[in-house]
């Protein structure tokens, strides 16, 4: 039974392109009180345009009404839980919000004079320090501006320290369990790429990598824990195998939210990694928004860091240039600055108690997940999971339903889906991530969806692979979008199809 | 699902079928089928070289991106251009005019490490 949602009116709205009437205006310019200038006399005429094709003209409230309904149409993670595994959509905590709106930190300039900027650069200084002692690093850049940023800054430093050491080496291994980044962030780093399998339990094979690991290899990229939710229990070894042969570990460190607080990734022979600040520090995550990646080091990969770094001295923050053996500059300025307001503002609130009880809150709702929903769903790797758990559609596919289907059920149930055939080695996979974030009461509800999902295709499949019924939109044709897409309104085009 | 007696196989569900020194390569009935609707095809260039094992290029589905292993070694004759344009080919004629790509095989031997169609077929059978 659906018992979280039910439906309601909500209003259609074209593209605000189709709301224009020529000459409509949202703004008031005050009398003009210089002499005027004549554009084309000042700019020259090709630099003036005196019309943009299509621009909508609008009024105020016609602006406000359009993104207001439009925003009823979401699922966000301040309506509900948010179970997209891989991802970890955890509540944005208000507190972050108000500190990063303050003054002095929203309106600062990255032009401003380093002695105007002591606070910014203080802020960067002690979210770089929390960093490098959450993931038992020596150094961080604040530099790279999303995760899969942060992984190619990482691998570019491999590659700067394995240069030095004489041979920058030919290829990077990666497992088929990793976030599919890994692989295109070596090949993007001029690395050939080499798929190791996962052993029957979802880990590294150690006896397999030890065969293959030989002067070829730079780094070794793995995700830990990995995709599955599965801690890889070997990770000590997999860094004395790699490092004998003169390779590095690189970790990835999306699922850190499993770790923070209970174990270190420099304790346990990773040499670099990077950190999404909008999974595991709360930061605001999707939309395209700005993320965070900084990426912690050893001491050895210190030289070869971004520029600029921060440096203290004579009691003052001052930004140092003079670093020759530098990778250079990875991102304008220095970083999305906003989000390491935020990440340290909730870095702060918790306190190193509350980081951890945060880890064992995630671990546990994940785990509370599994056990209820093991009766309904099949569960291919049964090592101890972690953050998140992954479930197969093998008995639902038996009977016509799929991971897709099931997912877009849930849509119906008041739920936004969860992350749906992957990670690739689980054939139809159902992958879960719940986030501390989730009371028991919310759990139990999507506990309760899913078994209630599992009953209908046991009963009335058809109702399932149908869905959604309670949507504005139903099953739209990802075929045709993907095979012929439309990536641009043009006038006249599209206006037919915007009230469907 | 089909089966065709005269072509190769890997357990990766790609197939060959050789013509004097030339292979013609593609994915199999079973790989279109579990990859779902495909809607675009990365090939190589004629002149490249490719190696038995290693990723020749990758399809696209709205599930997922799948590299293709080259089922043998040699260096690339002939791309099947009219993919780039009909990715959904692949979905109807996976054996036949989807082809992906033909190569003149530097080491004919390696045939014989392939699957047979009821080989194929066995395995198929134990995976799913």
């Amino acid at each position: 039974m659906i018992t979280k949602v039910r439906s309601h009116i909500t209003q259609n709205e074209p593209p605000l392109f189709e709301r224009s009437s020529p000459g409509k205006k949202g703004y008031q310019l005050p009398v003009l009180d210089v002499p005027p200038v004549d554009a084309v006399a000042a700019l020259g005429a090709a630099n003036v345009r005196p019309e943009i094709d299509g621009f909508p003209e609008v009024s105020e409230v016609e602006v406000i009404r359009h993104f207001t309904r439009l925003s009823t149409w979401n699922y966000a993670i301040d309506l509900g839980m948010y179970p997209l595994g891989s991802c970890t959509m955890k509540y944005n905590p208000r507190v972050n919000e108000l500190v990063a709106r303050l003054d002095g930190l929203a309106w600062a300039h990255p032009y401003q004079p380093e002695t105007l900027a002591q606070g910014a650069m203080e802020i960067m200084a002690r979210l770089e320090a929390a960093l490098a002692e959450i993931t038992g690093m020596d150094a961080v850049t604040l530099q790279p501006a999303a995760g899969a940023h942060g992984e190619l800054t990482g691998i570019l430093l491999i590659r700067a320290l394995l240069e030095k050491r004489g041979n920058p080496r030919r290829k990077i291994l990666v497992p088929d369990s990793a976030h599919g980044t890994n692989p295109a962030t070596a090949a993007t780093a001029g690395y050939a790429v080499e798929n190791i399998p996962s052993n029957e339990r979802g880990m590294v094979d150690v006896a397999g990598l030890e065969r293959i690991v030989d002067k070829d290899v730079a780094a070794l990229m793995v995700t830990n824990p990995n995709t599955l939710g599965v801690f890889e229990e070997n990770i000590k070894s997999i860094a004395e195998i790699l490092h004998k042969k003169g390779a590095l570990l690189y970790m990835d460190g999306a699922n850190m939210n499993a770790l923070v607080g209970i174990a270190k990734p420099g304790d346990f022979g990773v040499d670099v990694m990077h950190l999404n600040l909008h999974k595991t520090f709360s930061t605001p995550h999707g939309g395209g928004g700005p993320g965070g990646g900084p990426v912690a080091v050893k001491k050895i990969f210190e030289p070869f860091l971004p520029l600029p770094r921060l440096k203290h001295a004579r009691n003052k923050w001052s930004f140092d240039y003079k670093r020759p053996r530098s990778i250079g500059r990875v991102r304008a300025f220095y970083g999305n600055f906003g989000v390491m307001v935020r990440a340290l503002a909730y870095i702060l609130a918790h306190g190193g108690n509350g980081l951890r009880n945060a880890t064992v809150d995630a671990v546990l709702n994940a785990n509370y997940l599994r056990k209820k929903l093991e009766p309904h769903y099949d569960l291919p790797y049964k090592a101890p999971n972690m953050h998140e758990v992954v479930f197969s559609d093998e008995r639902q596919a038996k009977r016509g339903v799929r991971t897709g289907d099931i997912a877009k059920r849930l849509i119906d149930y008041g739920f936004h889906p969860y992350t749906v055939s992957f990670p690739l080695i689980v054939h139809g996979a159902l992958m879960i991530e719940p986030t501390e974030t989730e009371s028991k009461l919310e759990l139990d509800l999507f506990v309760e969806a899913m078994t209630s999902i599992a009953g209908e295709i046991d009963t009335d499949p058809e109702l399932v692979r149908t869905a959604p019924h309670s949507t504005r939109t139903s099953r739209v044709d990802e075929v045709t979008a993907a095979r012929r897409p439309i990536l641009r309104w043009k006038p006249g085009e599209t206006a037919s199809k915007a009230a469907d | 699902m089909s089966y065709p007696e005269n072509l190769r196989y890997t357990k990766e569900h790609e197939w060959v079928r050789a013509e004097g020194d030339v292979g013609t390569i593609g994915i199999t009935d079973h790989a279109q089928k579990e990859l779902g609707d495909i809607v675009y095809v990365d090939l190589p260039k004629v002149g490249a070289r490719i190696e038995q094992g290693k990723s020749l290029g990758s399809v696209e589905s709205v599930k997922a991106v799948s590299d293709i292993y080259s089922p043998v070694s040699g260096e690339i004759v002939e791309v099947n251009e009219s993919l780039g344009q009909a990715p959904e080919k692949l979905n109807q004629d996976p054996h036949g005019s989807a082809w992906l790509v033909k190569v003149r095989m530097s080491v004919p031997d390696e045939l014989k490490q392939l699957l047979s169609a009821a080989d194929y077929q066995t395995y198929v059978g134990a995976e799913s």
